[in-house]
This record gives structure tokens, C-alpha cells and sequence, in this order.
């Protein structure tokens, strides 16, 4: 039996942006301090475990996204984890599926899991593409580094919290039109619901930002956890939050 | 006339495609003009392009003089400088990015198209695979009868795209990364894989039958004839590449047995496989720029050998590192690993996740002196390769060891290093 059961959400659908890698950072964190640690890949046609202590899913293609929340509804193990209150990691495509609805082609209001309280809508404009900055609205995180790739413009509820204020890049963004505000202004990204972290920042995310996989470990683990060496992504930080503050804004 | 005016333009700056995105600017028919009158040949796809072109280009090349575009001028500004540099040539055989595919086509009225695999490259700049195989079976339904397309029949987005051509030649050229195509792309239920063949589990759609097949060494077509199919280039992807290549030599009219040979002798293509001496390093360059490629990458890597991992993110490489997170770094275990290139912290960090130590340095020669002597294995990206060959310039190629079958093999040497 191990101390932490890590299920990575169908990769082969939604993982199309490297966010498998934030369960292979889960896992190496946890592991460096000594946890037996346990990493389910899921994949269409197995169940969801419904009693893992952490769940990983990412971003990928429209189709994709919506064959996996429809795979994910029958099933139901995802629904029942968050109705428990298990830590979810959930990025770009795999965050938009877990609100109550979401763009695929040629439907524009697909049915999410209903899960969060958001929902998303495609707007006509260019993708968000780009660095994100974020400023955590979780006081004692560090700023939110990573890289967004998506259509989508989510709504936030009036109950939902976002994940922070976008510092640089567009994140959430605005539904009406209006120009992004590279600056930030009102712009958030993400959302925190419970237990769900929702963000559209790649990276992966977790490579980028240790506090926030340290985090979602902690609430997996019933923590805290001793601190671990992280000169290296400490020195990608720093270049990646320098590369951000000398990048020109976005047309 | 045209040509006077615009000859000027077209040679600005070599290597640079400016002065053809100023002759088109001034005349954008032009890319049509200059294919009129000439057999262009198209060869499309994530990887493997390159050498599938330079490949097609030697085969061809045995009847006489082709036209073809520097590698990375794969765009409507560098097929126009290929066509205008060379205008003796009756044939031309270029090299297009996956977005251009279906303009190019229909401005150029191509003799034949070849697809190679469509994967997950430049994110940023393409966001989803499934829209380029979209846009590709539209481009696809315009062509002329003429136009013959040589497509791989292992990958299902390719044949998404190419089976609404009026005439196909499907090439068994396999497929080793399969993430890309999970849900058919007919009727969006999941894809398996039976006895090496895809098939649909929702709808009557799998791979089609191959006409064009490598069966040990030789390839062999379901209309008759076979040839020897050798490379002188590393892995299980260059033969795929040699066979489409063949394919197209032979849809275009070439001898099939002088297509082969001018095949098997490509030892190099714009540098990579290359071994140059550098100190007391011996450095063999090889080009990985995504998941897919660097799944190939792994196959040819030779055992013990230490490995410098380069990777730079320019707009040429696709601006975000995350595709790092789903090559299978792990496989590096055991190796000796140096890093650099303009994103190596993010390497870096990758490696540390995957479980291989590494040494991390500012350049090539930085990297290089963190590893034994003796053999290694430069693996780059797009630009980081330009820079890898940059930094090696000026050093001597050293020639590809001859192998010596043991007493008791054959006398005909194995497709692969020669």
C-alpha cells in the first residue's frame, strides 16, 4: 500500500501539451521525501479510482476533449473524488470539462461535469498564446510562471475564486471583445473550488511552480513536508520570469 | 518581363527568404508562374521532411537537373527562391510546412505529393494536429487526377487527409509515436492497434492496404516489381523516409533500381548524422525537435555512447519547452547527459524529474568538455542544430566507421550505417 496514489488522467486524450508532466513532478517530489509513491495512468476503458489521494489532467485537442468528458461522466470516479474533496490538478482542456460547459466543434455549449463552477465559450478573436504570469491569490505562493495555448475564455461564477491575477498574458480572459490587457487589470486565470486547482498554464505547470505541486501534495498527504533543493527550477524561474518582463506585449 | 525585374530580388541574401516575400508582395502570382511548365513534387509532414525531400531530390536527380528549397525555407517565400534560383530545371522537388500544404498544391499543380505523418510540432504556432489533417482533405479533394499523392498508410490522420485524392499510392511507412491520433478522425470513437494495423472499434475504417511495402530490406509493391531498399542513414525512420521516397521516384516516372541506388548513397542531410572531431570528442549531430522525433531519436542512439542534449525555443522551434515533458527522458539513464542551448534550465529541470544527472553548460564546447572522450551524440533541435553546426564549422568530418561482417553473415550489409 503506498503513502500517495497519484492517477494521471487519460494522457493519450488530454496530453497533448506535456502535462503529463505534472504527475511525473508530483511523483519525483513526494518520492524525494522519502513517500512510496504510486502513478496510475488511466486510459479509455479502465476506471477512474475514485480513492486516490491526487488526480492529474491536462490539455489537448477539441475532439479529444470531448470524448474524454464523456468517458469521464459514465464512469463517474473523477465526480465522486472531488465530491470527496481529493486535490485535482486540472489544466487548460481538462479544466474547462470539469465546468458546466465548454466549446468543441460544432457545439458550442458541450455539457461539462459541472463539477466547478465555470463555464467557457469560444470567442472569435486569436488564441491566447503565450507566457503567463500569474499573481497567486493564495497568500504565500509565489508568482505563477507558464506557457497558455487555448481557444477558450472561461466564465467564473460569482462563488468560484480564481487561481490569481494575471500579471502578463490573458488567462481566463474577457468574453466581450474587448482588447486583453497584457498589463493584467482585471484579468485572472484559473479558478480554486474545493479541492479543484484549475489553471490554463502549461509548463507544465507543476515543473515550473514547485509551491504549488508542494501544495497539492500537502493537501494529498495531510502534510507539511520538509523543503527539497530546487536551485535548478529556481534559476528556470528566474529566466522565465525575466523573459516575460523583456517580452514585448501581444498584439 | 517578370524574370528581369524580380531576378535581383531573388537573390537577396542566401539563406535568407526576404527577398522572396518581396517578389511576391510585387507579384503574387509569381509562385504559380514558376512551377508552370515543370513536374514539382511535394513533400509534407512533421518529420522527415528534409530528407524525404533530399532523398526524392537524388532519385530524381538521376534523370537530370532538379529544383529544390534549403531546409527550414519550407514556406511560400523559400519554395519561390528555390524555383526562381534554378529555372533550367524541368523538375523540382520541394519541401513544404504542413500549414502550406493545400496553397501550394493548388498553386503549383504538383505531379506528385508525398505525406509522411502528422504529430504534435510548434504548438504555439499550431495548436491542433486534427486541423491541419482537416485542411490537408480539403487540399486534397481539389487535385487534379494527374496528381498522384504517396501517403503513409500507418498513420490515420494522413490517411484522413489524403483519401479524398483522386489517386493514392499508400506506403507502409510505420509509425513509431502513436499520441497523436488517439480518436478516429471519421467517427471519433478510440483507435486500436491489431497485429501492427490500425483500425477504428466504432466505424468499418483501418489502414488501408499498402501498395508500396518494405519487406526485409526490399521494397516491394502489390502492382509488381520490388528493389533493394539499403540507407546509409541511422533508424527505423530513415528507412520509412527511403521508402517514401522511393515511392515517389516511382510515381514520377524514375527508374526504380537508379531511384534506390541514388537513395542508398544520402550519408548526411544538411549536417545531421554528420561526425565531426572536435578535441578529443568525435560529435555525431542528430536533429530531434519533438516528442515524435525524438521517440526516433532514441532508436539510433548507440550504447554507452554519452549524449549532449541542445535545445533552443525560437519561433523556428516553437516558443514553449512543455513538448520536453513528453519525450521519455528516462530512456538517458545510465548515459553520461550534458545540456545546453538557450532553454537548457528547462531541460534541466526535465532531466532531474526523469531521473538523469546531468551537467549543464552555456555552449556546445562547455558541454562537450563535461563528457568523456571518445563518441557523443549531439542531439538539437531546429536552431540549437544551426548552432551546434555553427560551433562545429570549422572541424573535420570524420567518415562513418566501415562495419566488417563477422565470417558466416551475408555479404550485403544491413540497412543502416554503411
Amino acid at each position: 500500500m503506498s503513502d500517495l496514489s497519484i492517477v494521471l488522467v487519460f494522457p493519450g486524450l488530454l496530453g497533448t501539451y506535456g502535462d503529463r508532466g505534472n504527475a511525473l513532478v508530483l511523483r519525483h517530489r513526494a518520492t524525494a521525501r522519502g513517500l512510496d509513491v504510486e502513478l496510475v495512468e488511466v486510459e479509455p476503458g479502465q476506471p477512474v479510482p475514485a480513492a486516490a489521494d491526487v488526480y492529474v489532467i491536462g490539455g489537448g485537442e477539441d475532439e479529444a476533449q470531448g470524448a474524454a468528458c464523456e468517458l469521464l461522466a459514465r464512469d463517474g470516479g473523477l465526480p465522486r473524488a472531488v465530491g470527496r474533496g481529493a486535490p485535482v490538478l486540472a489544466v487548460c482542456a481538462g479544466f474547462q470539462l470539469l465546468g458546466e460547459s465548454f466549446p468543441v466543434s460544432g457545439d458550442p455549449h458541450r455539457a461539462g461535469l459541472g463539477l466547478v463552477d465555470v463555464r467557457t465559450e469560444r470567442v472569435a478573436q486569436k488564441r491566447a498564446v503565450g507566457e503567463l504570469l500569474l499573481e497567486p491569490t493564495l497568500p504565500g505562493l509565489p508568482p505563477l510562471t507558464g506557457y497558455e495555448n487555448h481557444a477558450g475564455r472561461t466564465v467564473l461564477g460569482a462563488e468560484a475564486t480564481p487561481l490569481g491575477r494575471v500579471v502578463a498574458g490573458i488567462g481566463n480572459g474577457v468574453l466581450d471583445g474587448a482588447v486583453h490587457d497584457v498589463e493584467g487589470g482585471d484579468l485572472t486565470d484559473g479558478v480554486l473550488a474545493g479541492s479543484v486547482v484549475g489553471t490554463y498554464l502549461h509548463g507544465p505547470v507543476l515543473a515550473r511552480n514547485p509551491a504549488l505541486a508542494d501544495l497539492l501534495l500537502e493537501r494529498a498527504t495531510g502534510g507539511p513536508l520538509p523543503p527539497l533543493d530546487d536551485a535548478e527550477v529556481e534559476q528556470l524561474r528566474r529566466e522565465r520570469l525575466a523573459a516575460v518582463r523583456a517580452q514585448t506585449p501581444r498584439p | 518581363m517578370l524574370a528581369g525585374r524580380l531576378t535581383p530580388l531573388l537573390r537577396l541574401g542566401r539563406g535568407s527568404t526576404v527577398g522572396g516575400r518581396v517578389a511576391l508582395t510585387l507579384d503574387p502570382r509569381l509562385l504559380d508562374r514558376l512551377a508552370t511548365g515543370r513536374d514539382v513534387v511535394i513533400v509534407s509532414g512533421t518529420n522527415g521532411k528534409s530528407t524525404t525531400t533530399r532523398l526524392v531530390g537524388e532519385a530524381l536527380g538521376v534523370d537530370g537537373p532538379v529544383a529544390s528549397n534549403r531546409t527550414g525555407a519550407n514556406m511560400t517565400e523559400g519554395i519561390v527562391l528555390a524555383l526562381a534560383r534554378e529555372r533550367a530545371a524541368g523538375r523540382a522537388v520541394l519541401e513544404v510546412d504542413e500549414s502550406y500544404v493545400p496553397s501550394v498544391a493548388a498553386r503549383t499543380h504538383p505531379k506528385v505529393i508525398a505525406l509522411l505523418n502528422l504529430s504534435r510540432d510548434q504548438l504555439d504556432r499550431v495548436a491542433e494536429v486534427r486541423k491541419v489533417a482537416d485542411r490537408w482533405r480539403q487540399g486534397m479533394a481539389q487535385l487534379s487526377p494527374d496528381c498522384t499523392v504517396v501517403a503513409n498508410a500507418d498513420d490515420p490522420l494522413v490517411v484522413w487527409a489524403a483519401e479524398t485524392a483522386p489517386h493514392v499510392v499508400w506506403v507502409a511507412a510505420g509509425r513509431g509515436w502513436v499520441q497523436d491520433a488517439p480518436l478516429c478522425p471519421w467517427c471519433a470513437a478510440l483507435l486500436a492497434v491489431e497485429e501492427g494495423a490500425w483500425r477504428c472499434t466504432g466505424c468499418e475504417h483501418r489502414r488501408p492496404e499498402p501498395e508500396l511495402s518494405d519487406v526485409d530490406g526490399t521494397a516491394v509493391s502489390t502492382t509488381g516489381g520490388s528493389w533493394s531498399l539499403r540507407t546509409a542513414l541511422p533508424g527505423r525512420a530513415n528507412r520509412s523516409n527511403a521508402l517514401v521516397a522511393l515511392g515517389v521516384a516511382l510515381a514520377t516516372g524514375v527508374d526504380g533500381d537508379r531511384a534506390a541506388a541514388a537513395i542508398a548513397a544520402v550519408g548526411s542531410v544538411d549536417g545531421r548524422y554528420e561526425r565531426r572531431r572536435h578535441g578529443q570528442h568525435v560529435a555525431r549531430m542528430l536533429l530531434s525537435k519533438n516528442p515524435a522525433g525524438w521517440s526516433e531519436l532514441f532508436t539510433m542512439l548507440e550504447p554507452g555512447v554519452p549524449v549532449v542534449v541542445a535545445v533552443n525555443a525560437e519561433i523556428a522551434d516553437g516558443l514553449d519547452t512543455s513538448w520536453l515533458w513528453d519525450v521519455q527522458f528516462e530512456l538517458l539513464a545510465g548515459r553520461q547527459v550534458a545540456v545546453t542551448g538557450a532553454r537548457r534550465a528547462d531541460v534541466a529541470v526535465r532531466l532531474t524529474v526523469a531521473g538523469v544527472p546531468h551537467t549543464v553548460a552555456p555552449d556546445l564546447a562547455g558541454a562537450l568538455a563535461a563528457l568523456p572522450p571518445g563518441p557523443v551524440d549531439v542531439a538539437a533541435n531546429y536552431t540549437a542544430m544551426r548552432d551546434v553546426r555553427q560551433a562545429l564549422a570549422g572541424c573535420p568530418v570524420v567518415p562513418e566507421p566501415v562495419r566488417v561482417p563477422p565470417v558466416g553473415e551475408g555479404t550485403e550489409p544491413a540497412g543502416g550505417a554503411a
